[in-house]
């Protein structure tokens, strides 16, 4: 007998662990179901400030009502209707459009640019980070004056270092690109600090083999740098056109939350708000909100429908 | 490369040439804010004269002097403070609960919900303002602190990337904790929370950026000037009356300045901040 229970103790024990450690595991998913807890304080704020305005949307969109709110009669898709009818609509739209279709390259190329500089100098490596990003900083609209003072024809400082004498934003030519240069010169810090970390995420034994089998600095670039830069070049740009679509802050200010010269500059978010709050057209402007929102949706599910695409194609 | 093979710094040829040029850049990207400096020491007489001076013929703080003594800008500092810590500490706190609930509980619903709340990544107030005023307005909030703040308070990219974060920490250390008789709220706070500090100042700074820097929102949530935040105030209130460009050029300072002074100082922490951020939408 006693020889049985030396010999059955110790696997005794270990089961007996075993089976606490099983209690405890299971204790603990237990503890842990009923998790919604968690999850409520961020559900209340997002139900009362992103579903419902959404639903809200929805009905107002298919209302005429006002800004009040009161005496709203459903319309049916009258508003959808005219909207897509809307020649200002389409402007504006295409407005934003515009912009997008400059800014984006503009601010991909010059944040790769800015990316492989800072990553090769390799002195004062925080100097160019700070001077690089610091425009991202601040806030849109202190951007928007600064440059509607940059441009200002006599007194600027855009016309007098290159010894121009050109109303930048007083002529429909030039008025989104002094738009596209200020949004540039503010926004490219960020796109500029995910391609520095991407950078500084490529191994470097990488580079020490392609060194060893001769390959020269251009090679080492095309053949390891923007291979490697692919997926975060993918990701700048997605962001980059979903926040160039709403651009509204800084071309208003430039603006002085106008139209622009001859109506040049009025972006969608800029008209939609104009329909809400200077016409009063609330159902008006919640049918454009939805369809500017289907719009949002397409590209960034656009987005998501290229990235499995690609990872299905490298398995 | 440089950072890899573990070379002296040096001064080669190629580094002289890489230097001018980054010299030459930080220059341009610079000028902006010193001519920007620059103007607010100018009279407003000076500031509009011809021909143009980078430096000012007689340095004055007549301009910082009269936004401080005319205007309500210190109400609006104060208010950009009191709406960007209120919303950070909110974010913060919400988003880690929820990353936390979606990352390691269950509860009936939860994939269901995940989704929703990953829609919500394609929403913003420039595509909803209209129905998101006037929901906010049905509550009676706008004009108040709390019409200023809620809104921005659930950020579905947020609560993103703390889910993504907290998938990645062992069970290990809370079945530990657990195993010492701590409960699921101790354990989130004294275990959880201080274990995931990078991540939440990177989500903190983010968010403190994002809503010191709001125009569009609290551009729609007031129209009280003693409510306005520092970019609403600018952009509108001193705008109105005839612009008088060195007290603009001021004022504009005096709203940017703040994080950038900030940047100097805690440079790493944000730069890994808006990396972490920008990156978790890979």
């Amino acid at each position: 007998m006693t020889t049985l229970d030396t010999t059955a103790v110790p696997g005794a024990v270990r089961s007996v662990a075993a089976v606490a450690e099983d209690g405890n595991r299971a204790r603990l998913g237990r503890m842990l179901q009923h998790g919604g807890w968690f999850v409520a304080p961020f559900l209340l704020l997002y139900a009362l400030f992103v579903l419902v305005p959404i639903l809200r949307g929805l009905w107002l969109s298919l209302t005429d009502a006002n800004i009040t709110g009161e005496g709203a009669s459903f319309v049916g898709l009258d508003n959808y209707r005219e909207a897509l009818g809307d020649p200002l609509m389409w402007e504006s739209l295409g407005h934003s459009a515009y912009f997008t279709l400059l800014v984006v390259p503009c601010i991909v190329v010059a944040a790769f640019l800015l990316a492989m500089l800072a990553h090769h100098i390799e002195h004062a490596k925080w100097l160019w980070r700070l001077c690089f990003f610091a425009p991202f900083l601040l806030p849109s609209a202190v951007v928007g004056n600064m440059w509607r003072w940059m441009f200002n024809p006599d007194t600027g400082l855009i016309d007098h270092i290159f010894g121009l004498e050109s109303a930048w934003l007083t002529q429909k030519s030039t008025a989104m690109t002094a738009v596209v240069i200020a949004t540039l010169w503010w926004t490219v810090g960020f796109s500029f600090l995910l391609y520095l970390a991407a950078l500084q995420n490529i191994p470097p034994h990488l580079y020490e083999a392609a060194a060893l089998d001769g390959a020269n600095a251009w090679h080492r670039m095309i053949r390891i740098t923007l291979p490697m830069l692919r997926n975060i070049t993918g990701l700048v740009v997605a962001l980059q056109i979903l926040a160039s679509l709403q651009v509204f802050d800084q071309v208003v200010v430039m603006y002085e939350f106008g139209p622009g010269p001859e109506q040049s500059t009025r972006t969608l978010v800029q008209y939609t708000l104009e329909q809400g709050f200077t016409s009063y057209r609330v159902g008006y402007a919640s049918a454009i909100s939805i369809l500017f929102f289907l719009i949002i949706a397409i590209v960034a599910l656009g987005r998501m429908w290229l990235l499995r695409k690609r990872e299905e194609g490298t398995r | 490369m440089s950072a890899g093979v573990g070379v002296r710094k040096s001064w080669s040829p190629s580094q002289i040439i890489l230097t001018v040029v980054g010299a030459a850049v930080s220059a341009v990207m610079t000028a902006p804010l010193v001519w920007t400096l620059f103007t607010s020491f100018k009279s407003e007489a000076e500031a509009v004269a011809v021909p143009v001076r980078w430096l000012p013929k007689d340095w004055t703080a007549q301009a910082w002097k009269n936004i401080f003594e005319t205007g309500n800008i210190t109400n609006w500092f104060v208010n950009s403070l009191v709406v960007s810590i209120c919303v950070t500490f909110v974010v913060v706190l919400v988003s880690a609960l929820a990353g936390y609930g979606f990352a390691r509980t269950e509860f009936r619903g939860k994939n269901a919900l995940l989704g929703l709340v990953m829609a919500g990544l394609m929403i913003s107030p420039a595509v909803l303002g209209v129905p998101l005023f006037t929901t906010v307005q049905s509550m009676g909030m706008i004009d108040t602190y709390w019409g200023m703040i809620l809104p921005q308070c659930a950020p579905a990219a947020m609560v993103y990337i703390l889910y993504k974060f907290f998938q990645g920490i062992p069970r290990e250390v809370e079945e530990a904790a657990f195993i010492d008789g701590a409960g699921r709220w101790r354990i989130f706070f004294t275990i959880v929370l201080p274990l995931s500090r990078p991540s939440l100042s990177a989500v903190g700074i983010f968010t403190f950026i994002a809503s010191w820097n709001n125009f569009l929102w609290p551009y729609m949530a007031t129209n009280n000037p003693d409510l306005m935040t520092m970019p609403n105030g600018i952009a509108t209130v001193m705008n109105s009356y005839g612009i008088q460009w060195a007290q603009l050029m001021a004022g504009g300072l005096m709203a940017g300045l703040p994080l950038i002074i900030v940047f100097v100082f805690f440079q790493r922490q944000i730069v890994a901040g808006v990396a972490h951020t920008g990156l978790a939408g890979q």
